[in-house]
Order: structure tokens, then C-alpha cells, then sequence
């Protein structure tokens, strides 16, 4: 009940963001951090609870964002619907990858080397084909209503993206306090020990990497909606894989709050990169993969997990 | 017969590991087995539980033919191991990682958590439920072993030596908890090094050497077998050690 409380405040307090922050530079830093504190929860369910670090991820954000792209050029298809079967594709997708992986008992790098080669596949096929706009890529037209999914002021996008937050951290919440979270965790920590106990481990692995997918291809369409562009790179290619698996490291791996925090540390990061670093491209790559291997050498619990503790001794030397 | 394993065998490239055993265990029963080292005592639970499948054989759990069920499927239906190398999960709490054994039946995560808290007074770690299961000693990630696998509510427990490496008195400790185990109704199948808990528990002791049975009776009468001295140490060793008065 602590976290549920924790997460209703967090919510409130991000709320009014838009009435408090009048500019569109900081806006825009809000909705990006929230962004990819969103792919990083969808990650989290894989990986920080279940244990199985994707490097692949993108192959579950590209099909949502080329679901909501095709059907609304080709289609015609509401986007609000489209955001639905962004999901439902995302989901699927992460199903058959897991099926086919966890099937032949695919674990720790080679699961993460295989998500690669999917997400890889995926870009080359999109690359390839016409529907999907091949290299070109796929434009939205301009048409600023909320009806239509893209709205005239930031405002928008930004309660769009805060209430995605919400159902990423509702699905954490849950599996804190659901028999699958249990079992995930179970799975994560302990194969045989969990078969032993009756977890159909399969079964587990695959739900979680369905969930993961879903909540990545939701993920996939909000970037659409933003940017009205997508590309086989931007869609499939590791940049969006790496960011969902960083934020979550860096933020506390298997906990509700973790790739919130890991986010908007990140994007201060990023931020202070790009002002510090100038215009050269891909420095800000460099930056992220030094913070990864740090964050895994010497905060393995991440800064939630920093925080925690901090806060525990602070409790004891004052009790 | 709770469980009848008919005929079963198995090897590893051209090492045979279990070879041709048949031997049931009754409803309510404490059955040990015992054999020296490599004897193929955990190959044996192995293919019971479903973590390994007989290359020939048939294994029935309560009138059911188990043989080449998943392991998951076969705890489902009340049949349960431990291990003999402890496998905890690590990160998690004495009280979360008994809760994933009662999750077997129970969906409600209170009602598996608060379920958990009562199999810990159950095994005596009661005190240690918030603690996390990598800070146990071996004696406390024995008994973790066994709540969780009580926690599933089985029928049937296989205990892989789950007395090895304690001291006499944490031995002491356990063997009133098993017995209550089966004076609750669960039929209980143990391996086991410790001879003086095997004397104590067991009703009936089944000696395998080499992957094969050879012999069963009861505990007292198994230490008098020619067989079983001469598996544990040696050829020859029967005549000598039952010959020769015993000293003094």
C-alpha cells in the first residue's frame, strides 16, 4: 500500500508540470524524460523482474510505431486505435521472439545476442519493403487536433506521455503484488528452484516478454504521434534498445519507481552533454556508455537502490 | 503405492547412472534411500521429479503415469523435491521465497505471504521471515528448502540429503519436523548421509550402488546386509566386519 500511496503522489506532483513549466525547451525535457522512463519500465518488466536482459527491444517499439504509421497512411484507421493495436502487436511480437528463444532454452547473452538479431531482422524487412515506406521512411500528415492524436500545444503530449507513466508503474505495482510478479522473480533468481516449486517457467518468460512488448509498442506509437516520422533506423536500429535497457539499470533494476528516476537523470545527462560537447555527433553515446559501466560496477542497485539504502541508515542513526 | 517406480533407467554418454530400479513407497510412509557417494542417489530424484526423463521405465505418482512429465507438472500434482545443493532465491526474503511454493495453490499474494509466515514457524524460521535468503547459514537454507517445498502443499515430499552439513544438534532439530511432515499426511522419500536420521525416520531403507538396487528392509537390519557393507566398503569388507567380534 506504501508504494501504491507513493505512486498516486509522484502522479499528482508531475500533474501540473504543464501550468508550472511555461517553456516548451523544459516541456519538451518532461516529456522526453517521461518517454524514456516509459521504455524503460517495458523493459523492467523483462528484465528487471524477469531477469532476461533483452538487447532487442526495438523490435517490439518499431512494430508499434510501424503499426500506428501504416494504418493511418494506408488505412486510414483512427490513431487513437491505432495506439491500441500498437500494444496488441508489440505484445505479440514479444511473444513469438520469447517463444521461439526461451523454447530452446536461450539464456543470458545468447537470449540478449538473438533479441539483437530479431530487432536487426526487423530493420532490414522494414528497410526492404514498400509498405512501410522502405528507406525513406513514413511521414504523418500535419493535423493538430486531439482527435487526431497530435496536439497544438506540448500540454498534450505531455499528459498523453504521464498517463502511459501511470500504466507503466500500475503493471510494477501489480507484479510486486501478483503471483506472476512472484513467479517472474522466482525465474529471475532461480530456474530449477522455481520449476521445483511448480512455476512453469516457459510460460513465465513468455508472458513477461508479451507484457514488455506491449508496453514497448505503445511506446513505439507515442513516438509517432510526437515526431510524425518514423525510419527503419529510428524504429528497429540498438539506439532505442540501448536506451531502454540504460534507464532502467541506472535507475534500480526490478523496482516500481527505478526507470522513472533512471530517466530524468539521464536526460539531465543528456542535456548537460549536449550543452558541454557541442555538436559532436555520438559523443553523448560515449557519455552513456561510461555511465553504463560504471552504474554496473559500482551502483548495481541503481540510484533507487541508492537512494534506498541511504534513506535506511539515515533511519538508524536517527532511531 | 503412492509411488512406483517400475524398471527405470538412464545414462550420461556410456555411463549408466540408474540402471533397471523398481521399488515403490507406500501412502504415509518414511522411505530412505541410501548409497555411497555417485551411487546414483540424485540422478534417481532427478528422474522422479522430472528434471531428468528415463531412457526406459515407467514412474507412477498415485495410480498417474508421470514418466516424461515436465517438472512443473509433476510438483502440480503434489509430487516435490529439494535439493540437495541448496537453491535459494538469493535476493529475495526468507518469507518471498516460501510464498513462490505457496503460490502453487494459493493465488492471492497476502494469502501467500501470510500462508509462507506459517510454514517458517513450521520449519523454525519464524524469526528470520524478513531476512534475505543469501544471509541464511547451510542449516537455515536447508530448512528454506523445505518450507518452500512444504509451502506447495504436497502430497509427497523427495528430500535430497536435507541434513547434510549440519551439526548433531541442528540434526536433532529436523528429524522431529520431518516426522511431523508425515504425521501430516505427506509420504516422504529422503536421501540421506546421516545414518543416525536415517535409523530415526525411516521405515524402510532401500540401498542403491552403482544405479542399481541392492537391497531393502528395514533401517536397523541394514547395517548387517553383506551388500551394503560391502557397497559402502568394499569387496570383502562383509566378511571381515561380521566375522570379527566387535571391539571394544
Amino acid at each position: 500500500m506504501k508504494t501504491a500511496a507513493a505512486i498516486l503522489i509522484v502522479l499528482a506532483a508531475l500533474l501540473p508540470m504543464p501550468w508550472l513549466v511555461r517553456s516548451d525547451f523544459w516541456l519538451n525535457f518532461a516529456i522526453m524524460a517521461l518517454y524514456y522512463g516509459f521504455l524503460g519500465q517495458s523493459w523492467n518488466i523483462l528484465g528487471g523482474f524477469g531477469g532476461q536482459f533483452s538487447f532487442g527491444h526495438a523490435a517490439f517499439f518499431g512494430t508499434g510505431a510501424y503499426t500506428s504509421a501504416v494504418l493511418q497512411l494506408r488505412l486510414g484507421i483512427d490513431p487513437w486505435l491505432c495506439l491500441v493495436l500498437a500494444g496488441v502487436l508489440g505484445g505479440a511480437v514479444g511473444a513469438l521472439v520469447g517463444a521461439l528463444s526461451f523454447r530452446y532454452g536461450l539464456r543470458g547473452s545468447y537470449f540478449a545476442l538473438v533479441t539483437l538479431a530479431f530487432a536487426e531482422v526487423f530493420r532490414i524487412l522494414a528497410d526492404s519493403v514498400e509498405f512501410t515506406g522502405a528507406g525513406v521512411g513514413l511521414q504523418i500528415p500535419l493535423k493538430q487536433t486531439a482527435a487526431n492524436f497530435q496536439f497544438p500545444a506540448k500540454a498534450g503530449f505531455y499528459f498523453v506521455i504521464l498517463a502511459l507513466t501511470a500504466l507503466g508503474l500500475a503493471v510494477a505495482w501489480w507484479l510486486k503484488h501478483s503471483r506472476l510478479g512472484a513467479r517472474m522473480v522466482a525465474v529471475r533468481e532461480n530456474e530449477d528452484a522455481a520449476r521445483a516449486l511448480g512455476v512453469d517457467v516457459f510460460r513465465t518468460k513468455v508472458i513477461a516478454i508479451a507484457l514488455s512488448g506491449a508496453l514497448m509498442g505503445l511506446g513505439g506509437t507515442f513516438y509517432v504521434q510526437y515526431f510524425l516520422y518514423i525510419d527503419p533506423t529510428i524504429a528497429y536500429g540498438p539506439a532505442v534498445s540501448v536506451s531502454a535497457l540504460l534507464v532502467p539499470i541506472v535507475g534500480g533494476l526490478g523496482t516500481v519507481f527505478g526507470p522513472l528516476l533512471g530517466a530524468f537523470a539521464l536526460q539531465f545527462v543528456n542535456q548537460f552533454a549536449q550543452v558541454a560537447m557541442g555538436d559532436a555527433i555520438g559523443l553523448n553515446l560515449v557519455l552513456y556508455g561510461v555511465i553504463l559501466v560504471l552504474m554496473i560496477m559500482y551502483m548495481p542497485n541503481g540510484l533507487f537502490g541508492l537512494a534506498h539504502v541511504s534513506a535506511r541508515r539515515l533511519v538508524r542513526r536517527a532511531g | 503405492m503412492m509411488l512406483d517406480v517400475q524398471d527405470v533407467s538412464r545414462s550420461f554418454g556410456g555411463l549408466r547412472a540408474v540402471a533397471h530400479v523398481t521399488f515403490g513407497v507406500a501412502e504415509g510412509e518414511i522411505a530412505a534411500l541410501i548409497g555411497p557417494n555417485g551411487a546414483g542417489k540424485t540422478t534417481l530424484f532427478s528422474l522422479i521429479s522430472g528434471f531428468l526423463h528415463p531412457d526406459s521405465g515407467r514412474i507412477r505418482f498415485d495410480g498417474r503415469d508421470i514418466t516424461g512429465l515436465e517438472a512443473h507438472a509433476i510438483a502440480a500434482l503434489g509430487l516435490v523435491r529439494t535439493f540437495q545443493i541448496t537453491q535459494p532465491f538469493g535476493h529475495l526474503t526468507v518469507c518471498e521465497n516460501i510464498a513462490v511454493g505457496a503460490h502453487l495453490r494459493l493465488r492471492s499474494r497476502n494469502a501467500a505471504l501470510s500462508h509462507a509466515a506459517r510454514i517458517a514457524e513450521r520449519v523454525g524460521l519464524g524469526n528470520r521471515l524478513d531476512q534475505p535468503a543469501d544471509s541464511l547459514t547451510v542449516a537455515g537454507r536447508k530448512r528454506l528448502e523445505l518450507a518452500r517445498a512444504l509451502a506447495t502443499a504436497p502430497r509427497m515430499l523427495l528430500l535430497d540429503e536435507v541434513m547434510a552439513g549440519l551439526n548433531p544438534r541442528e540434526i536433532d532439530e529436523i528429524v522431529p519436523i520431518i516426522r511431523a511432515i508425515r504425521d501430516g499426511g505427506v509420504t516422504v522419500l529422503l536421501t540421506e548421509h546421516v545414518m543416525r536420521a536415517v535409523m530415526q525416520l525411516s521405515d524402510r531403507a532401500l540401498v542403491l550402488n552403482d544405479g542399481q538396487l541392492i537391497a531393502e528392509r528395514a533401517p536397523r537390519d541394514i547395517a548387517q546386509d553383506p551388500r551394503v557393507i560391502e557397497a559402502y566398503l568394499g569387496a570383502g569388507a562383509a566378511r571381515r566386519v561380521l566375522e570379527e567380534p566387535a571391539h571394544a
